[in-house]
């Protein structure tokens, strides 16, 4: 027998896991400890033993300082927290409207099927592509919100360049793949609902809502605590509905901290303040992570 | 079973409620129809503010043609072809290995290897940005397709690595251990037990994936300069710009920037549904 022969069910499942273990530590894992040593830097993101024109150096170590100037000198920093903070919870209204459009479609009829693939296409459209649709069909000159509106004899709302209503704006416009996704969820979790609890919920009287939330909901709790998180960590990375519909804009009222990010690192060549605001997001996501492989764990511990 | 079949109602309440099924259906579809209709309307249409009767001249070939015309737009779906098809490849070869190892062999890390692949996962994007753009840069990978395809593979080697390794360990092990006792090693059981039955869940991320990665803007916007690298995403954002208010080509190039995936969701709905929704019924 050789070596390889002899030892391989011990190498192997460490030769199998080399590869993706190598290139997610280099892309991935290594990438969050650099970042946060960069946040504890000021850097232009230039060569890091250069000079700048002032004659500081490019790359400074400064400590806590870009954390101090985010939370006391920088009220854009707020205005972005703030918003998250709406974006987390506005954005949890694509699930109960996409649990209310899986039960609405969820009949045998004819042709269903099509129906269905129709209601949840949109989740596969780009985000690109929805927020030049959504930008258009908010333009209160050309755009259909204003033509609808003209209907009823209202003003056309300039929502996009409104800086109390841009994000909501923008809000809605996620909501657009994301009931789409909730709706797919809930219509395959509806496909596990026990027939027999169902039958034994109606001997008991039970129908409409109060069937819906003590026999059918309970048993949906997969499908919801799925959207919970997707929808959570969707709220927290959003950025391309942003860049594309106002650019942070108008006035920075639509920022949020991912893409303040972005403008301070790429645009003020500010690194290692980016760097800290991208702490602050990782530290804030890290709340969910935790949650997340707490609950994944227990379950694993106690299938076994 | 829920709601109660509306079959056990009236024939007045079937009717009605196949008529507001219908017009929910429009309403929710409306965008996609605005968008659908000005992609093939004329520019004079457009300028008369028209959005909602069927355009008087349809304007299909001249717009459609317009926007491949200075063969940018043809160039960035070739860009996010190239960039998404390796990516898939790779990623599900890469999660498919990892996602064995971790399934079906003991070893002490294991529950760790796991925990990292899931937790990386959640990860928000702007933690990576800054040192991602740095290594691509260093590695001279900075606006080329293989730096794009190289990091969407690591990156979503995570996601890939928890959905097969969750999947492969649902197999019965009693076959691995009888290809094992006849001798097999483990790269022929991988290939010739594991992959073939592997192939439903493959099919699922793999049209999941292609859909991610076509519809990646972030790193595109990050990882590349210019219009050479850049796919369809970031160079409709592009084009938008040059086009402004000439709405019936944003919206025909919208529509191209979308297709793919669309396509692609409507010929393997069940797979995309099955992937999309793993874990969603047990739990």
């Amino acid at each position: 027998m050789t070596f390889w022969e002899r030892n391989q069910l011990k190498l192997a499942p460490f030769l199998f896991l080399a590869p993706a273990i190598f290139i997610f530590l280099i892309y991935v894992i290594y990438p969050i400890f650099d970042s946060i040593w960069v946040s504890f830097h000021e850097w232009n993101g230039m060569d890091k033993d250069g000079v700048r024109g002032n004659g500081k150096p490019n790359w400074e170590f400064v400590g806590f300082k870009n954390y101090i100037t985010l939370f006391t000198d920088d009220d854009e920093f707020y205005v972005s927290l703030f918003n998250n903070i709406r974006w987390l919870i506005f954005s949890l209204l694509a699930i109960p409207i996409g649990l209310a459009l899986a039960l609405f479609v969820n009949q045998k009829i004819l042709g269903i099927r099509y129906i269905k693939s129709l209601f949840y296409f949109p989740f596969v459209i780009n985000a690109v592509v929805i927020g030049v649709i959504f930008t258009w069909f908010y333009n209160p000159k050309y755009g259909a919100l204003a033509y609808v509106l003209s209907f009823f004899g209202i003003d056309p709302i300039p929502f996009l360049a409104d800086e109390n209503l841009a994000t909501y704006g923008i809000i809605i416009a996620s909501f657009f793949p994301g009931i789409a996704y909730t709706m797919i969820l809930y219509i395959t979790g509806l496909t596990g609902v026990s027939r027999e609890m169902i039958e034994a919920g109606r001997i008991d009287g039970a129908s409409g809502l109060t069937m819906l939330w003590h026999v059918v909901l309970p048993q949906l709790r997969a499908a919801t605590l799925i959207a919970i998180v997707v929808t959570l960590v969707g709220a927290l990375r959003a950025f391309d509905l942003i860049a594309v519909m106002t650019a942070g804009g108008p006035w920075g009222s639509s920022e949020v901290l991912a893409y303040k990010m972005y403008q301070e690192a790429l645009f003020n060549y500010r690194m290692g303040y980016g760097a800290a605001i991208a702490t602050i997001l990782f530290l804030i996501m890290d709340i969910y992570i935790a949650w997340f492989l707490y609950r994944l764990f227990k379950n694993e511990s106690s299938e076994k | 079973m829920f709601p109660t079949p509306i079959q056990n109602y009236s024939l007045k309440i079937n009717i009605g409620y196949r008529v507001i099924l219908v017009i929910t259906l429009v309403i929710w579809l409306l965008p996609l129809i605005a968008v659908m209709l000005t992609s093939i309307r004329t520019f004079d249409d457009v300028l008369a503010g028209n959005y909602w009767t069927f355009p008087k001249e349809t304007a299909f070939i001249s717009n459609y043609a317009e926007v491949f015309a200075d063969g940018k737009m043809a160039g960035f779906f070739l860009n996010s072809l190239i960039i998404t098809i390796p990516t898939v490849i790779g990623t599900l070869f890469l999660s498919s290995l990892a996602g064995y190892s971790l399934a079906m062999h003991r070893f002490k890390l294991n529950l760790l290897v796991f925990a990292m692949f899931i937790a990386g996962n959640f990860v928000p994007y702007q933690i990576l940005m800054i040192p991602v753009r740095s290594i691509s840069i260093e590695l001279g990978m900075y606006n080329s397709h293989l730096g794009l395809i190289i990091f969407h593979i690591a990156f979503q080697t995570g996601f890939c690595t928890f959905f097969l390794r969750n999947f492969i360990k649902e197999l019965p092990f009693e076959l691995i251990e009888a290809a094992r006792a006849d001798g097999a090693t483990e790269w022929t059981i991988y290939r010739k037990i594991i992959i073939p039955l592997t192939i439903p869940a493959l099919a699922a991320l793999g049209v999941l994936e292609f859909t991610f990665i076509w519809n990646d803007y972030f790193w595109a916007l990050i990882l590349t300069q210019g219009d050479t690298v850049k796919p369809i995403t970031v160079g409709l954002d592009v084009l938008r710009g040059q086009w402004t208010t000439a709405w019936n080509l944003v919206s025909a190039g919208s529509v191209v920037a979308a297709l793919p995936p669309v396509i692609m969701f409507f010929i393997l709905q069940r797979q995309f549904i099955q992937g999309l929704t793993f874990g969603a019924v047990k739990g």
